[in-house]
């Protein structure tokens, strides 16, 4: 799929935010007064921003607000609804500490959870196609909350646990890829199940020459070689690094750096995970 | 929960009208929808004898061609150098003006110094009686370079070809063999006819090096070596004389094969045929055992006959075609190598030819009479059919083996029969019932009689007193001696070359000769722009009319621009190529469904504008007034013969309305408009086969105008003419052909039909360049007119060459990668791609892709103008020098067809992505400047 | 509306015929003219003139090559366009309620003006079936040309398709698959008509017709030919006999 600059920095961004909100959410850190303004500014920019990026993505931004209407099947839809009810929750809850006012737990608790039900739909959008084999499993969600937490946790300064779930995520990550690269061994299906012909099977002309819109989003490439380059990339950038730079005496510069690689490095991998997965379409267009 | 309910019958137009495509040659019918007055949506003619309401993706798309950004939209006259594209837009009067400035004095001194020729029009018998008006004998069509080996293959062996003058019996065929076919004029039929067949379940057998298309999906694949079906259809042959699988009873009726032939090599009419007094064909009549003409009432041809006349044996034509056919050499042992056939497949293949036309056989209950009187109560079928177009014949050996298919046809009995291949009124029609060719110039007369016919010996060949070819291409001459078609791809480099002589202006009409449809490209280009010492061009004068802004219109001194084909009054007639189909003759117009809405003018009627403007004969009264008004007037108007005129519907009789031969009628063409556009007229079932020998066909042709008197004849198996030529390079006869030309015509113009190498072969080392080198036509391109379509370049944008998979792998290749592609003339560098389905010593391209930047309105990095690319660079009009000293056309040497597909190439890898297909062409500029970057075209709302 | 209908009363689509299709193109021009004119935004083109013209078109035709176990390899062109899935993919992701299927006939639709543009049910088809319009931004896919087959404007010959009224091969039929007795069904039937991708669990409604097989060595109709006469001589000899035989 064609790692779009848009849903990159959508996803990305996003995650970030919904994880630091996660934290917030319940606490960690306990930030009031300036402090939490801070904190929920910065978070709202990146799930606000990211979300509103989404939109970029749409062909029609103006009419966003339509996609509110399928909550019952489309986890498109189930997005926009999770992520509004999270905004709104974390808002809700910001407000009076804002003004060094009660912390809400109750609203905190929710609110978490609906940060984290925001992911989970983000990533299920992706999850659903059962056209993109590589993500059509409960682990593109899992991971999905998996990086948000974790990016969250090191937003949020929380380093142990941010060593843990680096830990954790890092592994889990390389795992997947691995399961991914199974399943889509296994479950691609092939130019014969594509086309019902028999016989060994090349696409011989596309139909048209040049590129179309489903060339262009669901048939990108990638070499085989890069990718493997780049997941160690992603890997390193985004959990090894930054654990090191945790487990160095600690210093904010270190934190931020770490956090800046952490930053890069689901970049990468965000991007992998576009431009590795790929759409059955393919084969059509000589997969 | 509610669903959306999207309007189901939205009003499709305001209004239909009805007229004929012109995305390509095929003529089939469309219906324009029309909104607001605007073209909507094209959709085929339910109606239309030709499609049926199908299109093609080209007609489909006949809307984007329309919109073009590349329409001309004013006369231009040139101000930068040729080639340029600079030009400034002037008035028709300015435009018309200029050009009776340089023709009236050509015409009073020497008319053959305007040389007028056109590309795929359909209004020969119009632009030729324009140019005979004119005087010139300098005017051809494009035939030449197309596909004129099938045509006269077809006229001088049975008074007809393929192409769009007959075709197969497809509601009853039982066996299919295409050969050497892409796409085809006839090219809707043809899919159509394809597809009835796969509904009877008839097996269809593709011969092709190439496995796409029509041959993809027929039901076996002869993937044969190109420029080699000569031998293998012979070697078929071979299997069914050895048999006895032939139709001796047609064999004898219908065919001079019981005619008989001089064996004396001291007579001088060695070789030619037995003829009485009255030059009436003789046959042995089985009924008294002697000599009788061949169409005497009641007469029993004999296939066996033998005579002895004045001292002379004559043998029956049957039997030195046994002898011929039945040695060794044609044995499908012995041409398996070449052909890249199997002998054994060649074998099967010929039994179930022969199991299909004799054991399947078809009888139609239909009784009819023949030429010599006989009635006969039933039409025997064989059904067997076959269809073939440029791979056999865009060769240097395709007239013989255009005969040979022609041939194995006749043998089997499958022509004119049911279940066989059937012609198209007015065709059938012998060698001898079309004009001899005419060229003797007058200043400020008319030529003598039409440019273009049917030589039957030295004799009718055209030359001047000074022993000069009497024409610029050289047509009829004994380097081409039956070149019914001329040579168009001669012109460029004959006029620049001043050989024969020079020209002073050169008028062509929609042909891209300075691209697609030259023998090298890059030399047409050169030559077109040429200066002497000077600084004149060589070829002084160049008018061209184009409807876009093509390559050619850089090269033009004055365009004239024509609209687009639902502009304009157009004549599909039977005077030339109509839409007839076997059981019925029809015609068709074009006529403006919309105005134009730019400063343009249909050609026609600028041709009839010129040629009052210069007196021509025949368009002005006799006190000097323009005759026609513009070409409606004149389709309507015209007489070619008493009663006979461009179109056969709706003409005046003495009682009524009539069709066929009738007076003029003002509302000839309301008619046709109100019919859909065309006029069709049905052959009586009695004559709706054996049609050159059914009295019931030839009475109904001559009422229907087609003829002036029935003229039934005999196939020539034996084709005499050609022996005519032979004899003179025997040195027999007089006049005689120049020494270095004897030995070849001895050798190709055999009466019977033979094989022989390609040229290319004998002259460019096939060891040096292994490799044949094909195009074929894409089907949703037009050659070059598609490229500015939006819709159909985004199907063809670029084109690979395609290479044989062993080939891909031995030299490495993969996916993107380029090729330097060298041949004796030049060397391109390509994108390539790999194919199976290919012939191992093959690489192809689809034809007229690439295109000259700045041409088309197209932007300088479209994709045609980078990365596709045309093999043409590769070709060349004459083939490398060969020891000789001569450079010999790469024409074929009894009709000068072009032989494009003789091409022998070599390839290797490039290493590095050179980024832009070589050679590149420095770009012209645009005089309609560029196309609009978003396209979404609708009308209604 | 991004519910699938449990059923649908009919189920109308496509049945396409691989052993006769040329991959002429003409279905994809037809298909772009009609629906251009007709159904919602014109279909439009960018870059039109330029470098890389894209367009949206609503069927297009691919090329495979086929190489057998034995005997030469094979070219098969392959029309494809939306297959009317039972169990739509693209409508159930849709968030607006734009895509729907229609429970009468089981079409599947774009209601344009609802569409946001979001892409997602192109991704989710696995058959490269939906396009985004470059220029209107919203999807575009095939209409079964709604707006033809009841079409009351047009003379009831003429309720079909617009790619299948001018296939010249007649690769193309169009009818109601849900009835086992409708032409379209039998032909499923007597052909073997296939699903595309069934892995994917789509259930398309519109069929494939394999190609037939090609190249048979061995007919068996046709014994080899038995050779009259193996010298011109005695073919002569032969020749006497049969046109004694003739009279
Ligand atoms: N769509 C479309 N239709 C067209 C045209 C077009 O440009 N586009 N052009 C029109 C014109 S002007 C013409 S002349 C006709 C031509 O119509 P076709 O005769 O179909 O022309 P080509 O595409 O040149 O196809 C030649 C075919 O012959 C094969 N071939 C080449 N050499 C040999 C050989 O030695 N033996 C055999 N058996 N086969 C061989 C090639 O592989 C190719 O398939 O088409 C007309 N129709
Ligand atoms: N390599 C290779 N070269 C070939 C062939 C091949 O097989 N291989 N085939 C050859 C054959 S058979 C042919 S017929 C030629 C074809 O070659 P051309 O005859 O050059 O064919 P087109 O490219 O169609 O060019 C015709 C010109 O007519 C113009 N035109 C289109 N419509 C109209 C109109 O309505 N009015 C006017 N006045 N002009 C119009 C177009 O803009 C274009 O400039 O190519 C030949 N060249
Ligand atoms: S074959 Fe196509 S382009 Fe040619 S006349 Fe017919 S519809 Fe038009
Ligand atoms: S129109 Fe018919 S033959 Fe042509 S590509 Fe489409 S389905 Fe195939
Ligand atoms: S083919 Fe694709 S677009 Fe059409 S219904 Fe099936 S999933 Fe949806
Ligand atoms: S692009 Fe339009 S139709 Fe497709 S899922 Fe998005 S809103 Fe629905
Ligand atoms: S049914 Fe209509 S919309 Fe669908 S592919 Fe055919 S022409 Fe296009
Ligand atoms: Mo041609």
């Amino acid at each position: 799929m064609k790692p779009a600059a848009s849903l990159l920095a959508f996803t990305t961004l996003s995650g970030l935010g919904l994880g630091l909100l996660v934290f917030l959410s319940l606490g960690l850190p306990p930030v009031s007064g300036w402090g939490a303004f801070a904190f929920f500014a910065i978070s709202f920019l990146l799930a606000g921003g990211g979300l509103s990026i989404s939109a970029l993505h749409l062909g029609r931004p103006e009419r966003a607000l339509k996609a509110f209407r399928e909550w019952r099947t489309s986890w498109l839809s189930r997005e926009a609804w999770a992520s509004v009810t999270a905004l709104g929750l974390t808002g809700l809850y910001a407000l009076p500490l804002l003004f060094d006012g009660p912390r809400l737990w109750p609203i905190g608790i929710l609110a978490a959870a609906a940060c984290i039900a925001t992911v989970m739909c983000t990533g299920s959008i992706y999850a659903a196609l059962r056209a993109v084999p590589r993500w059509h499993h409960w682990s593109t969600p899992a991971m999905f909350v998996a990086y948000a937490v974790t990016g969250g946790a090191l937003l949020a300064g929380q380093v142990t646990m941010a060593m843990a779930l680096l830990a954790a995520t890092g592994i889990a990550q390389f795992l997947a890829w691995r399961t991914g690269d199974a399943r889509v061994a296994r479950r691609f299906g092939t130019r014969n199940t594509a086309t019902g012909l028999h016989g060994h099977v090349r696409l011989f002309e596309r139909p048209h020459t040049g590129e179309n819109y489903v060339t262009e989003e669901m048939v990108f490439v990638v070499a085989r070689k890069h990718a493997t380059k780049l997941r160690s990339i992603a890997l390193v950038l985004a959990f090894a690094l930054p654990l090191v730079l945790l487990a160095l005496p600690f210093s904010h510069l270190l934190g931020v750096a770490a956090v800046l690689s952490h930053a890069a490095g689901v970049v990468v991998a965000r991007w992998l995970f576009f431009a590795e997965a790929e759409h059955v379409v393919g084969l059509y267009y000589g997969r | 929960m509610r669903q959306p309910d999207p309007d189901r019958s939205p009003k499709v137009s305001d209004e239909v009208r009805k007229t004929t495509c012109y995305m390509c040659a095929c003529r089939c019918g469309i219906d324009v929808h029309l909104k607001n007055g605007e073209v909507a949506y094209i959709e085929g003619n339910r109606d239309h004898p030709v499609n049926h309401g199908v299109l093609c993706a080209k007609g489909a798309s006949g809307i984007m061609q329309h919109l073009s950004p590349a329409r001309l939209r004013a006369p231009l006259k040139r101000t930068g150098p040729r080639g340029s594209g600079e030009f400034e837009e002037i008035s028709w009067d300015e435009a018309l003006e200029l050009a009776v400035s340089w023709m009236k004095p050509i015409r009073e001194s020497a008319p053959e110094k305007l040389a007028f020729f056109t590309g795929r029009d359909q209004s020969q018998s119009f632009t030729s009686y324009w140019a005979q008006a004119f005087g010139t004998p300098n005017y051809a069509a494009h035939g030449g370079f197309c596909s004129v080996n099938m045509a006269a293959a077809g006229i001088y062996t049975m008074g007809g070809a393929f192409w769009e003058f007959g075709q197969p019996d497809w509601e009853r065929t039982k066996l299919f063999l295409l050969f050497g076919v892409a796409e085809d004029h006839d090219s809707n039929p043809l899919k159509m006819g394809l597809g009835r067949l796969k509904e009877r379940g008839v097996k269809t057998i593709g011969v092709n090096p190439i496995r796409t298309g029509y041959n993809a999906v027929a039901d076996e694949w002869v993937g044969i070596t190109p420029g080699t079906d000569g031998l293998f259809i012979l070697a078929l042959v071979h299997c069914l004389l050895e048999a006895g699988k032939i139709d001796l009873d047609y064999l004898a009726r219908w065919t001079n094969a019981p005619a008989l032939v001089d064996e004396d090599p001291k007579s001088d009419r060695y070789g030619l045929l037995l003829r009485d007094d009255e030059d009436r064909l003789l046959v042995i009549d089985r009924r008294t055992g002697r000599p009788a003409p061949y169409d005497g009432a009641g007469v029993k041809p004999d296939l066996r006959g033998k005579v002895r006349r004045a001292g002379i044996t004559h043998r029956s034509v049957f039997q030195l075609i046994a002898g011929r056919y039945l040695s060794k050499d044609f044995a499908p042992e012995a041409v398996e190598g070449r052909t890249g056939v199997p002998a054994a497949r060649i074998r099967r293949i010929a039994a179930e030819l022969a199991h299909v036309a004799f054991d399947q056989a078809i009888e139609i209950d239909q009784p009819w009479t023949d030429f010599r009187g006989e009635r006969h109560e039933k039409m025997i079928g064989r059904p067997v059919s076959v269809h073939a177009m440029r791979g056999i014949s865009a060769h240097s050996n395709g007239f013989q083996t255009c005969r040979a298919l022609h041939f194995l046809q006749i043998l089997l009995g499958s022509v004119e029969t049911p279940g066989g291949f059937r012609f198209k009124p007015p065709y059938p029609k012998s060698a001898e019932a079309h004009p001899k060719p005419c060229a003797d110039p007058h200043p400020g007369q008319p030529l003598d009689g039409p440019h273009l016919g049917f030589v039957h010996g030295p004799e009718d060949l055209l030359y001047r007193e000074d022993g000069t070819p009497a024409r610029i291409d050289k047509a009829f001459t004994w380097e081409n001696p039956m070149s019914a078609h001329g040579l168009m791809h001669m012109v460029i480099s004959n006029a620049h070359a001043g050989d024969p002589y020079r020209i002073d202006t050169l008028f062509l009409y929609m042909a891209n000769m300075a691209w697609n449809s030259s023998m090298g490209t890059g030399r047409a280009m050169e030559m077109l722009s040429d200066t002497d010492e000077d600084g004149e061009y060589v070829i002084p004068r160049i008018i061209y009319s184009d409807a876009y802004s093509s390559e050619m219109v850089a090269y033009a001194d004055l365009v004239l621009p024509d609209t687009t084909y639902l502009e304009r009054h157009d004549c599909i007639s039977l005077l030339d190529r109509p839409i007839s189909e076997p059981d019925a003759a029809a015609d068709a117009i074009r006529w403006p469904v919309v105005e134009p809405d730019r400063d343009v003018r249909g050609f026609q009627s600028v041709l009839v504008d010129l040629a009052a403007r210069l007196g021509l004969p025949g368009f002005v009264e006799e006190d000097g007034t323009p005759r026609y008004a513009d070409y409606a007037d004149y389709m309507i108007r015209h007489e070619r013969r008493p009663g006979v005129g461009p179109l056969a519907g709706w003409r005046v009789g003495e009682t009524g309305m009539t069709h066929g031969r009738g007076a003029p009628n003002e509302a000839q063409l309301d008619s046709y408009i109100a019919n859909g556009g065309f006029w069709m007229g049905h052959v009586p079932a009695e004559g709706a086969f054996y049609k050159p020998w059914n009295m019931a066909y030839q009475d109904w042709a001559v009422e229907t105008g087609l003829t002036d008197a029935p003229r039934p004849y005999l196939f020539d198996l034996f084709c005499e003419p050609l022996r005519r030529f032979q004899l003179a390079a025997e040195g027999r006869t007089e006049p005689q052909p120049p020494d270095h030309l004897r030995e070849r015509i001895k050798l190709t113009l055999d009466p019977l039909p033979i094989w022989y190498p390609p040229m290319e072969d004998g002259h460019a080392d096939p060891v040096e360049y292994p490799l044949h080198a094909l195009t074929q036509r894409p089907p949703a391109m037009y050659h070059s007119w598609g490229g500015q379509n939006a819709w159909l370049r985004q199907i063809h944008g670029s084109n690979p060459l395609y290479l044989p998979s062993h080939l891909w792998q031995a030299h490495g290749f993969s996916e993107g990668d380029w090729a330097r592609v060298s041949s004796a003339h030049g060397e391109i560098v390509v994108p390539v791609a790999e194919m199976a389905a290919l012939n191992d010593n093959t690489v192809w391209t689809w034809n007229a892709i690439g295109k000259r930047k700045g041409a088309w309105a197209l932007d300088d990095k479209a994709p045609e103008a980078t990365k596709g690319f045309l093999l043409n660079h590769l070709i060349h009009e004459l083939l490398p020098e060969k020891g000789d000293g001569l450079r010999w056309s790469n024409s074929d040497p009894v009709t000068g067809q072009a032989a494009w597909f003789d091409l022998r190439v070599r390839i290797e890898r490039v290493d590095r992505d050179p980024g832009e297909s070589y050679p590149v062409t420095e770009p012209q500029a645009s005089p309609v400047g560029r196309g609009p970057k978003t396209v979404a075209q609708k009308v209604g709302e | 509306m991004t519910d699938l209908p449990e059923t649908t009363e009919r189920k109308l689509g496509l049945v396409i015929d691989l052993d006769i299709c040329v991959g002429c193109h003409a279905c994809v021009t037809a298909c772009k003219g009609w629906n251009t004119e007709n159904y919602g935004a014109p279909l439009a083109d960018d870059d039109a003139y330029g470098e890389e013209p894209v367009g949206a078109f609503l069927n297009r035709v691919h090329s495979f090559e086929v190489t057998p176990e034995s005997g030469p390899a094979q070219l098969v062109h392959f029309p494809r366009s939306c297959l009317h899935c039972d169990d739509a993919p693209c409508v159930t992701v849709c968030p607006t309620g734009a895509s729907w299927k229609r429970a009468e006939d089981g079409i599947v639709l774009v209601n344009e003006d609802e569409c946001i543009g979001c892409g997602l049910c192109a991704w989710a088809c696995p058959y490269g079936a939906r396009e985004m319009d470059p220029s209107a931004q919203v999807m575009k896919k095939c209409t079964l040309c709604v707006d033809r087959i009841d079409n009351e404007n047009l003379d009831p010959i003429d309720r079909e398709p617009a790619c299948v009224r001018t296939c010249p091969t007649g690769a193309r039929h169009f009818g109601d698959l849900g009835d086992p007795e409708s032409a379209v069904s039998q032909l499923v039937e007597e052909r073997g008509g296939m699903d595309l991708m069934p892995e994917q669990g789509t259930k398309p409604v519109n069929k494939y017709l394999p190609p037939r097989p090609k190249d048979e060595e061995i007919d068996v109709l046709a014994p080899l030919l038995a050779p009259v006469a193996d010298e011109p001589r005695g073919f002569l000899g032969w020749l006497d006999k049969a046109l004694e035989r003739m009279g």
